[in-house]
């Protein structure tokens, strides 16, 4: 029993101080006594932070939506191939989630930064398509955080295929279905659950994601993180107040979007009970894999 | 479903695709860091080697490797020492107490870097603990970071190894409770927490939202290092990513050995 104390005086200190500090600091008034909102209605009442909210959970929903989308054709595809084969191309797309963050933006700076490799070639081309292209805007964030959705998606996707068998498909075209109709009306609705608690672990992912937006924009681009960041490390001004609610809020959106991502693993536990499926790694919960996954590091 | 022996072409193509699409950005930099100069063309026109002799003869960067490496190293030890006998008694003696840990060690996951650290600065940079600023304060965020890993990764070898079966039998043969732990149980747990240790390792050598904001001004890390040198040097900051990717690269080779001999070994 005694090699528990020092565990939990520093879970203590420095996981639940710091959180219930956070929430008090929020609440309270800024000499110290009594309870004020005065902080979240400041920051409702700004057109700047609310922007900053706003831009952030676009970015979430953008790239989650995105990288759901590629990480499912993906998925489906990495599953056709021998096990072999498939264990070497996830074990590659796990490697790049390693370059996350700094070295990313990075990357993306070479690649379709202002004096970019793409960015002089297509200019040389005269492809004025890509002549609007900015990296240091919205879109240029979305590009990067798509890339460090796509592994994450992919491997917390690609175990629920499994589900799916074989015989539901030559039962589906034996009776008269396309391929296409089989997907609408069997395929995708037992993927539903995996779908959105993938989702949902993505969308906190990208909320949370600082390290990426701040080597790639700084300080010029409004997101929650990077706002958050700004008040309280003390870059210009500093209101540790005003940042912890910012910080809550943050909080908040990422708890919620955990929270689905628990009851969708519950829902897709209760589909592969009543299929028994085999694969072991159906009932690991998306979280157990996220472990194995890493999300953006940093 | 079923895997085929052989995928279509589509299907081929696409992972083609998807792998191009990841590795792009990687070896971008790898080229830029070998790069003479690199520009409208598709490829760079001259080669050297320069930045690579560039980095380690720079002073600031191998101090910041060596702050990254025994910053991390002096967490992850910190974390072993506590969390190896912490696991060991909640997994074998308060199993009741599981679903709680569980709930606690996935809280670093769903409270992102940010607003942990947001916390953490308040909390100790007044009051009777002004640790703010300081390494002290970082090494504590940080065992809160890697814990999830250090959680599961005890855990289950801890289960794998059927270690309370193993404990009763030593207790059995007269083995005083401590003493089993040190002889019986951690030999065989060990390949394991190395597992999760060396992966723990390499999540902290990438962290930068603590560090930048806890300590950002003070401490310089291998990764506060290079967000400084992007915008001075291109082709300086792309050899350190490039190292540091291969440094990651070769930590995790070595994590899969192990794990892969583990499974083949010991598997519950």
């Amino acid at each position: 029993m005694l090699g528990l104390v020092p565990f939990v005086l520093v879970i203590l200190a420095f996981q639940f101080a710091p959180l219930l500090s956070m929430l008090t600091g929020s609440i309270r008034q800024e000499d110290g006594s009594g309870f004020t909102l005065d902080y979240y209605v400041s920051i409702i009442q700004s057109a700047y932070y609310m922007k900053a909210v706003k831009n952030s959970i676009l970015i979430s929903i953008c790239s989650s939506v995105v990288g759901i989308a590629i990480g499912l054709v993906s998925a489906y595809s990495i599953t056709r191939f021998a096990p072999a084969v498939r264990d070497r191309l996830l074990m590659l797309s796990n490697m790049t989630s390693n370059f996350a963050g700094v070295p990313l933006a990075f990357a993306y700076i070479i690649l379709l930064g202002n004096n970019g490799v793409f960015t002089l070639l297509f200019k040389q081309w005269g492809w004025s398509v890509f002549g609007d292209f900015n990296l240091y805007s919205w879109t240029g964030l979305v590009l990067v955080y798509v890339y460090f959705q796509v592994p994450l998606a992919l491997l917390l996707l690609y175990p629920s295929f499994y589900g799916i068998r074989d015989q539901w498909q030559e039962a589906a075209s034996l009776l008269g279905a396309s391929p296409w109709q089989f997907w609408r009306t069997v395929g995708l609705p037992i993927l539903t659950p995996a779908i959105f608690g993938t989702l949902g672990i993505l969308f906190a992912n990208a909320m949370g994601a600082y390290a990426t937006a701040y080597a790639l924009v700084g300080g010029n681009y409004n997101l929650l993180a990077i706002r958050i960041g700004s008040l309280v490390s003390g870059d210009v001004v500093n209101q540790p107040q005003l940042g912890s609610a910012l910080a809550v809020i943050l909080a908040l959106t990422t708890l919620l979007a955990v929270i689905l991502n628990h009851q969708m693993t519950k829902r897709a536990a209760w589909f592969s009970s009543r299929h028994t499926l085999k694969q072991a790694s159906r009932r690991k919960s998306l979280y157990r894999r996220f472990t194995e996954a890493k999300g953006e590091a940093g | 479903m079923t895997a085929q022996a052989k995928a279509g072409w589509m299907h081929r193509n696409l992972m083609l695709l998807l792998m191009m699409y990841l590795l792009l950005p990687l070896l971008a930099t790898g080229l830029y860091a070998f790069a003479k100069d690199w520009q409208d063309s598709l490829l760079p026109d001259r080669w050297t080697f320069e930045w690579f002799g560039g980095m380690f003869r720079d002073i600031r960067f191998l101090d910041a490797l060596w702050t990254s490496f025994y910053l991390c190293l002096i967490s992850v030890t910190l974390s072993l020492v506590i969390m190896l006998p912490a696991v060991f008694v909640i997994t074998i003696y308060l199993p009741r107490w599981e679903s709680f840990m569980k709930g606690v060690v996935v809280l670093p996951y769903a409270v992102p870097g940010v607003v942990a650290a947001v916390g953490l600065i308040r909390t100790y940079s007044s009051g009777p603990i002004d640790i703010a600023g300081t390494a002290y304060l970082l090494i504590g965020a940080y065992f809160i970071a890697i814990l999830p890993y250090m959680y599961q990764g005890i855990r289950n070898s801890l289960l794998t190894v059927s270690a309370v079966e193993l404990l009763s039998a030593a207790e059995l043969l007269g083995a005083h409770r401590m003493r089993a732990f040190v002889t019986v149980i951690l030999p065989n747990i060990w390949p394991g927490v190395i597992v999760s240790t060396l992966l723990s390792f390499s999540v902290l050598f990438g962290e930068f939202v603590l560090t930048n904001m806890l300590v950002g001004g003070h401490i310089q890390t291998i990764q506060i290092y290079l967000v400084q040198r992007m915008n001075e040097s291109g082709h300086l900051a792309s050899a350190i990513a490039i190292s540091y990717f291969v440094f990651i690269l070769l930590l995790s080779m070595v994590l899969m050995k192990l794990g892969k001999r583990m499974n083949g070994g010991v598997r519950g």
